[in-house]
């Protein structure tokens, strides 16, 4: 089970550049799980202390805000596109 | 007072005045920090109302770093659109109507393009001017839009728009007339948030208004703040009430009434601030009602599509700033919000669109509930036009269709007139 995460540029200095990497996991949090330990400077840039996801921080599989799903427990399927991006105001 | 940096809302972190509006460390919004102003009060004021009748009058508290654009907004279309002094009405028969003494409408229609959208594009464009970007480009539900596409034709500039499939008509054309690249995308505007924020990454040389630019855009919104006062004779109105669609707005024109407060430009307190939102779209009203600091994201269904925001990205702020100024956040009905438009247009003459219909239905029902003090000086925030949301008040009355004789229309008008 590996999911595609795409990285926002405003976090490829804490992953050398990388804008997409594959990382294993059924669920959103297994795969952010793989993806710190990839690139262990993202932990603190986007999990708050409690471990969840800090609050300007949105989370989409398939292009669906997670939070419309199970949240961090949202199933992952097989190839899926993990993407995480910064929330911004303004419309 | 010069800005002098961005600075992270969440941890403080500084960074350059660049296109970037996300904190790296924490992923906070990013926002402009001016250098403090050494100028006394009466100076500033004559420097302010000897200014230009748009918002550059206010160039001292916008993050321009070579000023404002041209000497003359209304006569040379490349310094772009001339933006904001828009009215501020006594609204004494709307007051009347909800049993308030005063009430004052400020009305963000009389902009260029209709909407109080030409204030934070004019100051998001002069800034991407400065740092030397080729094209202009937003998401946008409509307004924005607009008001993107004319800011760039008047700039000489591409503009590419982004929007949901479903939008109304009269704003997908009033963005496509100037020329603009009009992207429908089939999705909600939270969707095309999404889209954008990723083209973003892919497009550097291109200013997305509310995105890239987002930290000098939102800055524009505390120009309305500025007038209000000024307008009122250098005085802060009691109560605010203000649409909430991403929160920016709201959040700004507080910042605004204090900034003004904190350089002693105005004294007294800040007013109380009244958000309002649509029942069909109410992720910040709903938190409020809960007693939470955050948004649960919802999925609109709303008339007031220029509100149908679901992911509100300053929604805490906003939660933040209504509980602590003794306001509210409340949501009203799609029958609400067509009430409100047609007791503005037979009060005050001002037809507004669906998101100012909003805000009056809440001014109704806080005033109907009593949660306003009869003595208070309130302000209503109008931010958009309604003959861009004309269905919203189809079948909402009946013309009289009759034979081009006298007879007909004393028939017609029988009981009128007897």
């Amino acid at each position: 089970m590996a999911a595609t995460v795409k990285i926002p540029t405003q976090l490829r200095a804490a992953t050398g550049g990388v804008s997409e990497t594959s990382v294993d996991g059924a669920t959103v949090a297994e795969v952010l799980d793989g993806l710190f330990v990839q690139f262990g400077e993202l932990r603190e840039r986007i999990q708050d202390e409690q471990g969840g996801l800090r609050r300007f921080v949105n989370v989409y599989v398939a292009g669906e805000d997670i939070r419309f799903l199970d949240g961090v427990n949202t199933a992952v399927p097989d190839g899926a596109e993990l993407t995480i991006l910064p929330a911004v105001a303004g419309g | 007072m010069a800005a002098e940096k961005l600075k992270c809302k969440e941890c403080g972190t500084a960074y350059p005045l660049e296109a970037r509006y996300v904190c790296e460390r924490c992923f906070g919004p990013l926002e402009v920090v001016y250098e403090a102003l050494d100028a006394d009060v009466a100076a500033l004021r004559r420097r302010i109302q000897a200014g230009p009748g748009d918002i550059w009058r206010y160039a001292d508290f916008l993050p321009l770093v070579a000023g404002p654009p041209g000497p003359s907004n209304h006569l040379a279309s490349r310094a772009g659109l001339p933006a904001g002094w828009t009215p501020l009405i006594s609204a004494d028969r709307l007051a009347e109507r909800l049993g308030l003494r005063e009430v004052w409408v400020k009305n963000d229609a009389a902009n260029p393009t209709h909407s109080f959208k030409d204030r934070v594009v004019a100051v998001a464009s002069a800034r991407a001017r400065e740092l030397g970007f080729a094209a202009l480009a937003c998401a946008s539900t409509g307004n924005l839009g607009n008001a993107v596409a004319a800011q760039a034709a008047a700039l000489g500039l591409p503009s590419y728009v982004f929007i949901p499939a479903d939008l109304e008509e009269a704003k997908v054309l009033a963005t496509g007339v100037y020329g603009a690249n009009v992207v429908s995308v089939r999705g909600n505007y939270d969707d095309v948030n999404r889209l954008c924020t990723e083209l973003s990454a892919e497009h550097e040389d291109w200013a997305f208004v509310n995105i890239n630019m987002r930290p000098y855009y939102s800055e524009g919104s505390k120009t309305v703040a500025f007038e209000i006062i000024e307008q009122l004779g250098w005085e802060l109105p009691d109560r605010c009430i203000v649409p909430v669609a991403s929160g920016s707005l709201f959040t700004k024109i507080h910042r605004g009434f204090q900034e003004w407060l904190d350089l002693g430009l105005v004294s007294g307190r800040l007013p109380t601030m009244n958000g309002a939102q649509a029942e069909g779209c109410a992720p910040v009203a709903n938190a409020f009602a809960a007693g939470q600091d955050f948004c649960q994201p919802v999925k609109p269904n709303t008339i007031a599509k220029s509100l149908a925001i679901g992911n509100p990205a300053d929604g805490p702020y906003v939660l933040d700033i209504a509980r602590r100024s003794g306001g509210s956040v409340a949501a009203v009905s799609d029958a609400q919000i067509r009430d409100g438009i047609s007791l503005l247009a037979e009060t005050t003459g001002i037809f507004t669109e669906t998101a100012g219909g909003v805000s009056v239905a809440v001014l109704s029902e806080l005033a109907g509930r009593g949660e306003i003090d009869p003595d208070e000086r309130v302000v209503l925030l109008i931010t958009g036009d309604g003959l861009k949301t004309l269905d919203a008040v189809r079948g909402s009355f009946e013309a009289h269709e009759i034979d081009p004789s006298v007879a007909a229309f004393d028939a017609a008008f029988a009981q009128a007139v007897s």
